[in-house]
Parts: structure tokens; C-alpha cells; sequence
């Protein structure tokens, strides 16, 4: 018996067995769930990665930011499942000049880029997986990293952050109606391609370590893929337009 | 156990299916970046299909230190299980 057991859980964002996402599909697999994955760009990738999953899933090519994909998705995914009760939208994108530490002078269109990948991107995803949704509802979740205070580094992702967890009330807003509820994961710091992009990760290092009263591995995608699935699960049903922190307790102390 | 030659011949096929490179190209001297215009995500995928090929567990931090096709090739070698 899994806490996902009947589920159908739409994923985006894989692309290395490091990402967030993977975690997260691995675990919606042995907790009972049904998954289907989404791809940008690199299907072949993709492919080879999901491959290494428990359980076979299959890849959608989904560019959030492309019009024709979103379109498409519904019918792309009723090929694999007859409809979803959950999606995760673990997707990020920051133009190199909008991170690092250029952020007084990063031009208008590296900044617009980050917030419609990262945060609008949220609500495109949304919109797209809707008509795929039951009677009964379910769950969508995003990542996100705390943009409550300013990063070394984070910059525009920071600012687009704020934005996607701006967009998540709001979605839940609009969607609660239909029984769909809207939640984000605030994660720790985790080694993955996105990571390794932004210059200066490696300062975060030692603040998890010295702050987190939990303690931090960065190379454990796990525990912010635990509380995804949780938020898919049945076991948060009054809950939504809320952001979860699972970055050891890190947020809540000062020094 | 594959011989030297073995992985090199492996190697080449998987960057020419991943990157579309022809095999001849693929030499051991030869810089994945620098000569064969393989940028990050295509070496990804390079590493997960070697060590689907040859048994072996690439970590990313080894992945920095395969400047070469020659490097490429010693680590399997000295990995393959
Ligand atoms: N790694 C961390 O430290 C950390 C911490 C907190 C939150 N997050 C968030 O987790 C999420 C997943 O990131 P990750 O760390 O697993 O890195 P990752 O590099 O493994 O995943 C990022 C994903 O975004 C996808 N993507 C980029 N542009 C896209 C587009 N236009 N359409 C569709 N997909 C696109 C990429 O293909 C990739 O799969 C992101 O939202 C990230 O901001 C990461």
C-alpha cells in the first residue's frame, strides 16, 4: 500500500537522475502512482533517464513557454492515461546575465525570461493540465526556493520566485472551486544542473550546514520529493495556496 | 573485460547516436568540448549511455575531469566492472 496508490501523476522537469523531479517520479512509483513525464528539449535525454525509473514512464516533449506543447498536452497525455489527479511543475530558467550577482544590471528581456519559465510558466501548466483533472480534483505542486529574503547570487530567480509563489495562491485561488488544490515545496539547496548554473551556489553550502537545526545534504533531492508527494497525497486535503518549507528549518532561524 | 580499443569503438558510437559526430572523429586525443563541440547537457547524456554500455558509475564530479576522449576511455577502463 502506497499513499499514491490509483494516482496519476503528471511530472515535469526531469532531465538528469539528479533532478528534483526524478526524485519525485522515483518515489510517486513505489508509493502506488502512475507516472507520466514531461521533456524540454532533450527527449533523448529524458528518455535515457526515465529508463532508469522503477517503473517504465512515458516522455512528453512539453516546452512551458511554447503555445502549440500546451495545447497539445491534453491529448498527448490521454495517450498514456485517461486523465491525472497530479502535476508537478519542478521547472526553472534563468538567462546567464540575470544571475551571479549582475542584478542592477541585467537587461529587462533576461529578467522577463526568468519570470515566464519559472513562475508564469506555473499557471500555463495549469491551465494546460486542467481538462485533465476528474470530478474529485487533486493536487499541483512547484518548487520553490524561499523568496522571502535576498541570495548571493539567486538574483532574477530570486525575484521570479517570488512571482511563482505569488501565482500559486492565486491559482489556488481559481482552481479551488473545481477541487484543485495548489501548493509549493520550498526547497533546500541540491546539487542539479539548475543549481550548478547559478555562479556562487557553492556559498550556500555552509549556511545550511551551521544554521539548519536538521542538518542539509545537498546532495539529497529526497527529502524535498517526500514532501511533493505528500502534497499529491490525500493527506493535506484542506490545504492550498500554501508553500512548504523542507529545507531542514532553515527559514526559521535567524543565526 | 574490453580492451582500450573496445571502448574507444564503444564510445564513438554513442557520441555520434547522442551528438550525431561521425566515428572517425572520435579519436582518443581529441577534447569533447574543444573539438567535438559537445556542450554540458550532450555530455550528460554521453555519460549515462557509457555507463549503461559498460557497467561503470561516472559521478559527476569524475565528469569535469574527462577533458579527452582519452580520458574517457582510461576511466572505463579502469572502472568496467
Ligand atoms: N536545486 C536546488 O537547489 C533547488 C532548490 C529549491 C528549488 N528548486 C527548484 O526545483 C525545480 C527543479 O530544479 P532542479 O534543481 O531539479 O534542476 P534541474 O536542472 O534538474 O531541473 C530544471 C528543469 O527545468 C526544465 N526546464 C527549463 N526550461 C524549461 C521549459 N521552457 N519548459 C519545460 N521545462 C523546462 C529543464 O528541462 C529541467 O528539467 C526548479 O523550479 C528549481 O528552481 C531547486
Amino acid at each position: 500500500m502506497g499513499i499514491l496508490d490509483g494516482k496519476r501523476i503528471l511530472i515535469t522537469g526531469v532531465i538528469t537522475d539528479a533532478s528534483i523531479a526524478f526524485s519525485v517520479a522515483r518515489l510517486a512509483q513505489e508509493e502506488g502512482a502512475e507516472v507520466v513525464l514531461t521533456g524540454f528539449g532533450r527527449l533523448s535525454l529524458v528518455n535515457r533517464i526515465a529508463a532508469k525509473l522503477p517503473k517504465p514512464a512515458p516522455v512528453i516533449e512539453l516546452d512551458v513557454t511554447n503555445p502549440e506543447h500546451l495545447a497539445a498536452l491534453e491529448a498527448n497525455v490521454r495517450e498514456h492515461v485517461d486523465g491525472i489527479d497530479g502535476v508537478v511543475h519542478s521547472i526553472a530558467f534563468g538567462p546567464q546575465d540575470a544571475l551571479g550577482g549582475n542584478f542592477l544590471n541585467t537587461p529587462a528581456e533576461s529578467a522577463k525570461t526568468a519570470f515566464e519559465v519559472s513562475a508564469f510558466s506555473y499557471k500555463s501548466l495549469a491551465m494546460a493540465a486542467l481538462p485533465l483533472f476528474g470530478e474529485r480534483g487533486g493536487s499541483i505542486v512547484g518548487m520553490d526556493f524561499d523568496a522571502q529574503v535576498a541570495w548571493p547570487g539567486y538574483d532574477w530567480m530570486g525575484v521570479a520566485k517570488a512571482a511563482l509563489e505569488a501565482t500559486n495562491r492565486y491559482v489556488a485561488r481559481d482552481l479551488g472551486a473545481k477541487g484543485i488544490r495548489s501548493n509549493l515545496i520550498s526547497a533546500g539547496p541540491v546539487k542539479t544542473m539548475a543549481a550548478n548554473s547559478i555562479p556562487g551556489f557553492d556559498r550556500f553550502e555552509g549556511v545550511w550546514d551551521g544554521r539548519a537545526p536538521l542538518g542539509w545534504d545537498l546532495t539529497d533531492a529526497e527529502p524535498a520529493a517526500r514532501g511533493v508527494i505528500a502534497l499529491l497525497s490525500d493527506w493535506f486535503p484542506k490545504t492550498t495556496g500554501e508553500v512548504i518549507h523542507v529545507d531542514g528549518g532553515l527559514h526559521a532561524i535567524a543565526v | 573485460m574490453a580492451t582500450q580499443e573496445e571502448i574507444l569503438s564503444g564510445l564513438a558510437e554513442i557520441v555520434n547516436e547522442v551528438a550525431g559526430i561521425d566515428v572517425e572523429d572520435v579519436q582518443l586525443d581529441k577534447s569533447f568540448t574543444e573539438d567535438l563541440d559537445v556542450d554540458s547537457l550532450t555530455m550528460v547524456e554521453v555519460v549515462v549511455a557509457a555507463e549503461d554500455k559498460f557497467g561503470v558509475k561516472i559521478p559527476d564530479e569524475e565528469v569535469k575531469n574527462l577533458s579527452t576522449v582519452g580520458d574517457a576511455v582510461s576511466y572505463i577502463a579502469s572502472h568496467a566492472g
